[in-house]
């Protein structure tokens, strides 16, 4: 199945007209929209199941507790984890936080390397600087190749006794490219360096086994995979959770809490300061269940299609410079690029008024954009309900920039 | 709203080829202004003698809004003095507040009176997430001249 045009009834959200003309939202790679399944469970949940998890000694706490815990469970099967290999918290960013802060700060010291890639996301970047001011150790980039891969030389290269920890992303927000993570952690294990993925881009749109991977670490978001906003996923392996520090104190976390120090719930629990995203886990499982009823294969397979589309329209207009690999095989749905000397931010101003709605900017990876010479780029990135006449409007509205622009 | 509106001819020729987008010797007053969310950058230099402007300097990198408002904003400030430069800000502002009151007219001045080639920015009102953009060389030649001081 690569048409999954029957599916855009499912997203309300999508039924409605922006400046007079029909939505057409091209920023998924930013959040993706949420169709009636994941909508109305959470509806569902604060209509009949509602109250606090884990603490309750009473029939609805009880069922809600179930329910969030079935939830953690069909989440964990997702990406190939047990359920007590995966901690909910806010966000791929609060995940990565607690790598750096619950990890980093208590076994990285002066001399040791964070081995990070240009590609990633200011997410995978400002937590292991913050980390760093503590414990002196040094960033290092992977910079990447002109075909817009990661340059596996240099990585190779820069992988040395001194890198404790290698964080890279499995796709990338700005580029597309899908990274060779597994060859990334092999070749990083084989001098004892942790693995941190950051997963939020890929998760949603290709089938993620973390043990494939062999990843130590591996960060996603609900909001990217068409669940709520506010909640997000950390998975670790059992061994690297068992002995990680918790983040963040308080409520929920704790085994028993003494004056001067306190002892830890028992994984996952330790990583859950304060009461959780319940209703957000209950959305996200709804997410999970509504994309394994397409089937990953099937997600990825119109994206492969719907991209391979956009890149050979937009790659026929003349003076629109890609940023990304054009080989669908190794990248994802978020095509950034610029169009001859008109800026991004007015290429998403003339869109927005056909009801196209696509990114503009440095999308969270200045490093990134810089090491592009591209202080800003427009991207639009697809997911499983755009279909072709998305990039066809899409497409003319980038001729009327070129119009107004009076580009030749 | 048109999309020609925004985007005057005179906007795309400051855009193109932006005035005064050059350092200023041995300046009195410099000040950098980002919009970290998009990106735009406008750095504002300026020379005084006495109180007036001699030289302004307006580099920057960023969309034509802002840098168009940068290069004419560096040609409308260029010889004036203080405090003909503190009336075009405030008429500047003026212009760029969003009127939306049936009730009453906020401002009773025509918008853009008197500001020459700065009256094409006029439409970018009509574009409310785009008058940060217009705004960014305006606030920062303030700090320019705060500094100057």
């Amino acid at each position: 199945m690569t048409d999954l045009a029957d599916l855009r009834s499912d997203f309300p959200i999508l039924d409605q007209k922006m400046n007079g003309h029909p939505l057409i939202y091209l920023d998924s790679a930013s959040t993706s929209q949420k169709p009636n399944a994941v909508i109305d469970a959470i509806d569902d949940f604060y209509r009949t199941t509602n109250a606090n998890v884990h603490r309750g000694a009473y029939g609805l706490s009880n069922d809600a507790t179930d329910r969030y815990e079935a939830a953690r469970a069909r989440v964990a099967a997702f990406v190939n984890a047990d359920a007590g290999e995966v901690a909910f918290n806010r966000g791929t960013t609060s995940a990565l936080n607690q790598v750096a802060y619950g990890w980093g700060l208590y076994n990285l010291k002066p001399g040791d390397r964070v081995l990070l890639t240009l590609m990633e996301h200011h997410a995978n970047i400002v937590p292991w600087q913050l980390v760093s001011r503590h414990t002196g150790a040094e960033l290092v980039y992977v910079p990447h190749t002109g075909d817009y891969t990661l340059d596996l030389d240099a990585f190779t290269e820069l992988l040395d006794d001194r890198v404790k920890v290698v964080g890279v992303t499995a796709m990338s927000n700005v580029l597309g490219t899908i990274n060779p993570v597994r060859q990334i952690a092999d070749a990083a294990h084989q001098i004892g360096a942790l693995v941190v993925v950051d997963a939020a881009q890929a998760v949603p749109h290709v089938a993620v086994d973390v043990r494939a991977m062999d990843a130590d670490f591996l960060a996603f978001s609900a909001h990217k995979m068409l669940g709520p906003t506010g909640i997000g996923v950390l998975y670790g392996k059992a061994e690297l959770l068992e002995t990680m520090e918790p983040a963040e104190g308080g409520g929920e976390m704790i085994s028993d809490v003494q004056l001067d120090s306190s002892t830890w719930a028992a994984v996952p629990h330790k990583f859950e300061a304060g009461t959780p995203p319940i209703a957000e886990a209950i959305g996200l499982a709804a997410a999970v269940e509504y994309l394994e009823r397409i089937g990953m294969d099937a997600v990825r397979n119109h994206e492969v299609e719907i991209t391979g589309y956009a890149l050979d329209r937009l790659g026929a207009i003349d003076a629109l410079t890609i940023y990304g690999p054009t080989d669908t095989s190794n990248r994802g749905g978020a095509v950034s690029f610029t169009l001859a000397d008109i800026h991004p931010h007015d290429l998403a101003t003339i869109l927005d008024q056909r009801g196209i709605a696509v990114r503009a900017g440095h999308h969270c990876a200045r490093p990134l954009a810089r090491s592009l010479n591209a202080p800003a780029t427009a991207r639009a990135s697809f997911y499983i309900y755009n279909v072709r006449s998305d990039v066809d409007a899409l497409v003319d509205g980038l001729q009327e920039a070129r119009e107004i622009f009076g580009v030749a | 709203m048109s999309l020609n509106e925004l985007y005057r001819e005179v906007i795309l020729d400051h855009y193109r080829a932006p005035r005064h987008h050059q350092h200023v010797d041995s300046p009195d007053g410099t000040a950098e202004g980002k919009n970290p969310l998009c990106g735009d950058e406008v750095t504002i230099e300026v020379k005084l003698d006495g109180d007036v402007v001699a030289a302004v300097g307006a580099i920057g990198v960023g969309c034509s809004i802002s840098q168009a408002s940068a290069s004419m904003m560096a040609e409308a400030v260029d010889g004036k003095s203080r405090r003909q430069i503190d009336e075009l800000i405030r008429k500047f502002k003026v212009m760029m507040t969003i009127e939306e009151s049936d009730e009453q007219v906020v401002n009773t001045e025509r918008p853009g009176a008197a500001l020459g080639d700065l009256e094409a920015l006029q439409g970018v009102r009509k574009f409310p997430v785009r008058i940060k953009c217009a705004d960014l060389p305006w606030i920062t030649l303030e700090q320019a001249l705060e500094a100057a001081e």
